[in-house]
């Protein structure tokens, strides 16, 4: 395939009614549930994620089955639905399991088809939001070049909100293996990111159910990555957003030199530039989460091309936040620290920008010399 | 009312009664002015019919079927763009019925006499003065920046009449006859050797105050509808993949591998990646005009465009090592028509530093976009209150 023989639809890149109601549900329960003190506190508690959010998120508010088709239990949405969610998670870098058990696992799951009752069952139940589960591999690895242990053996780094889930599933050279995470040896981990939490999986000694054989799981895991890496760009949009909104406000009303600081075209500058990104990474998320709810053939090099876009606009917008803040903005009470936090892991999360970079030149076919 | 269906039916007999195979240009172009299909949106008796101006397009699809001839758009941008809406906001019926006509069928070209050289950024300090002398103003000083000033048989020009009030006051404005004895027209050569512009002097120039548009000393809110309708028709259109300035580089790296290098290979994906996402942006912005909910992203559109054509360029020279020292043509001319990715990539590097400066310069809308949409409170100004006479110069 080539860049300019490429059969380009349209993708709607705007927010239906639906979503936009969506978007009104979750960000009122967030609002109402999560503030900085308290973020701050479980944080270094023994609980980092906030197991009774998750509930009322993924159960109350069904979020949990947004991607499952009805048929499994789910609410036969699509990952249209599910960008809007994560933009508002990031917004309140609040500490659920969404990303990880309703998007990635949920969709490794869903690439493996119905066919196979054990997956059917752990599918509804993951719909239902009462368990969780996740895909074990570094939180940091991309759908491009998935490297599995042969067997189970060994650790896995750095698994996300592989703490508090219920099922482990993992991959390996022999297929996809379900665990009950109560078998296996879980250590939790000091996260970079207060808001999400990691733990290393001791594989070795485990028993677990076989769910697919090695070829089906390899597209499966890679799958199940590429929708994570393709919507956690609204996860970042979010962040953004939050970054610009909360340094806007604080620079109209901090007054030094007799003005509000926000007056200095030093400053409102780099403020309209971020702006700018927000509004261009937003173009770039809504094209992804498009992209992967019509099944879209474009869909890898729409998650690329916004992961590759939407990682650095996050991190840029949490720098400047913490800059733009002041000395307030270096302090752990302000809550700018668990956005700069989560940009930063985010950046490195399911994929460098280089490593989507790397893909978007085979598949627009901008080939290394 | 009329509506889709009623167009289509105008427009078909527009098409029989001058079918564009045997008419003239010019003469079918008059005939589809007087039939109020020239800009639907427009009052009828003005080459419209009071419809909405989405409904153009069933007519542009009607007679792109058939084979009409167009106005040529691009020749007469700034008649169509910037004169045409404030003729018809501010003149009188006089003036509408004798400019409008004209300015559409493409007989009459327009140029713009705004920015001075002592005004650019700064427009409302402008210096050029307009005496009143009996029915007719008197204007003598110097523009800057002009398009099309050679061509032009109309300008529509703003000039200082009242230098004892403050700068945004003291402004009237004005349609000058290009003809005008006092008018002299000079190329101005640009970086890129060429002559896109013209520097514009005016020494005793007259102008009957018949030709004013809008009441004396309310020039700037006049001059403010010719900006808005710049900004509007800027953006918009559909572009394809590697539509832009990012095109001609893919393809160089595609079919000369010999000039591939790693800096360069990362250099080109992030740009790539930017270029993308920039169209996606104005994808987004044109989806949201056409349900009806346009936003302030258009605003930052044309800065986006600004610094990826000027680094797109860039990189694209480099990449073509020894052929980047090279340039196609120094000799002076002076093109009709303007194409940013038009000729060699030397040419794209060069024509694209103006991208920042033309139409707004990038500091001047990062401003823009800092007050008017992040609601950010503006500098401190000590200009506002100052007679236009008394400013720093």
């Amino acid at each position: 395939m080539t860049a300019q023989t490429a059969e380009e639809a349209t993708p709607d890149l705007l927010y239906s009614e639906a979503e936009d109601d969506l978007r009104a549900a979750v960000r009122s329960l967030l609002a109402d549930r999560t503030d900085t003190p308290a973020a701050l506190a479980r944080a270094e508690s023994d609980t980092p994620c906030d197991r009774e959010l998750w509930r009322a998120l993924g159960a109350g508010m069904e979020l949990a089955g947004l991607l499952v088709p009805e048929k499994l239990g789910g609410q036969g949405a699509s990952h249209r639905e599910a960008a809007v969610v994560l933009e508002e998670i990031g917004r309140s870098v609040a500490p659920v399991p969404f990303l990880t058990s309703a998007v990635m696992a949920t969709e490794t799951l869903l690439a493996l088809g119905d066919a196979n009752e054990e997956v059917a069952s752990l599918v509804r139940e993951l719909a239902s939001g009462h368990r969780t589960a996740a895909l074990v591999v570094p939180f940091s690895a991309g759908p491009y070049a998935v490297r599995l242990p042969e067997t189970l053996t060994g650790t896995v780094s750095a698994v996300a909100d592989a703490a508090t889930a219920d099922v482990l599933l993992v991959p390996t050279g022999e297929g996809l293996y379900a665990v009950d995470a109560a078998e296996a040896t879980v250590v939790a981990l000091t996260p970079l990111d207060l808001t999400r939490p990691l733990a290393a999986v001791s594989l070795d000694g485990l028993r677990g159910t076989l769910l697919a054989g090695p070829d089906a799981t390899l597209a499966a895991v890679r799958r199940g990555l590429l929708a994570g890496a393709g919507l956690l760009a609204s996860e970042q949009l979010g962040v953004a957003e939050w970054c610009l909104t909360e340094t806007v406000s604080y620079t109209r009303e901090r007054k030094q030199f007799n003005r509000p600081v926000g007056s200095f075209q030093a400053l409102k500058h780099r403020m309209a530039q971020l702006w700018l990104e927000v509004v261009s990474a937003r173009a770039a998320a809504r094209n992804a989460a498009d992209a992967l709810a019509t099944g879209s053939p474009e869909a890898p090099l729409a998650a690329a091309v916004a992961q590759a876009y939407c990682a650095r606009v996050a991190v840029h917008a949490a720098e400047e936040c913490v800059q733009l803040h002041g000395g307030i903005g270096m302090t752990w009470e302000h809550p700018a620290h668990l956005y700069l936090k989560r940009a930063k892991s985010a950046q490195i999360a399911l994929g460098s920008a280089g490593e989507h970079r790397a893909g978007i030149a085979d598949l627009v076919d901008l080939r290394a010399p | 009312m009329t509506d889709a269906a009623e167009l289509r039916t105008l427009t078909r007999e527009l098409l029989e009664a001058h079918p564009p195979a045997a008419t003239e240009p010019l003469d079918f172009l008059k005939a589809r002015f007087d039939a109020g299909l020239a800009w639907v949106h427009y009052p009828v008796g003005l080459g419209g019919l009071d419809v909405p101006r989405s409904l153009q397009a069933v007519v542009d699809a009607e007679l792109a079927a058939a084979g009409a001839p167009d106005n040529d758009p691009r020749r007469i941008g700034i008649g169509l763009g910037m004169a045409a809406p404030t003729v018809l906001a501010y003149g009188t019926e006089e003036q509408k019925r004798r400019f409008l006509r004209p300015l559409w069928v493409g007989e009459e070209v327009w140029c713009q006499l705004f920015s001075e050289p002592g005004a650019g950024s700064d427009l409302a300090a402008l210096g050029t003065r307009a005496v009143r002398d009996g029915d007719d103003w008197v204007v003598d000083g110097q523009k800057v920046w002009t398009s099309s000033a050679h061509l032009a048989r109309w300008a529509i020009l703003i000039a200082r009449t009242d230098p004892g009030l403050p700068k945004h006051r003291g402004i009237s404005y004005f349609i000058c006859d290009m003809t005008d004895p006092g008018v002299e027209v000079r190329p101005l050569r640009q970086i890129t050797g060429e002559a896109e512009f013209n520097e514009v002097f005016l020494t005793g120039v007259r102008i009957p105050d018949a030709h004013r548009l809008g009441e004396v000393g309310e020039g700037w809110k006049v001059a403010q509808t010719t900006l808005m309708n710049e900004r509007v028709s800027i953006g918009g259109m559909r572009i394809p993949r590697e539509g832009g300035m990012i095109g001609p580089v893919a393809r160089a790296w595609r079919e000369r591998p010999e000039l591939r290098t790693h800096d360069l290979h990362q250099r080109l994906l992030s740009l790539w990646v930017e270029a993308e996402v920039a169209r996606l942006t104005g994808e987004r912005l044109r989806q949201q005009l056409v349900a009806g909910q346009p936003g302030p992203e258009g605003s930052g559109m044309k800065l986006a465009f600004a610094r990826l054509n000027q680094e797109i360029s860039g990189l694209e020279v480099e990449l073509l090592g020894q052929d980047g020292l090279l340039y196609s043509d120094w000799t002076m001319r002076r093109p009709e028509l303007v194409d940013f990715t038009g000729r060699d990539a030397g040419y794209r590097y060069l024509r694209s530093k103006g991208n920042s400066i033309e139409g707004g310069t990038s500091e001047v809308l990062l401003n823009i976009v800092a007050e008017r949409v992040l609601g950010l409170p503006a500098e401190p100004r000590n200009d506002k209150d100052v007679a236009w006479k008394d400013l720093a110069r």
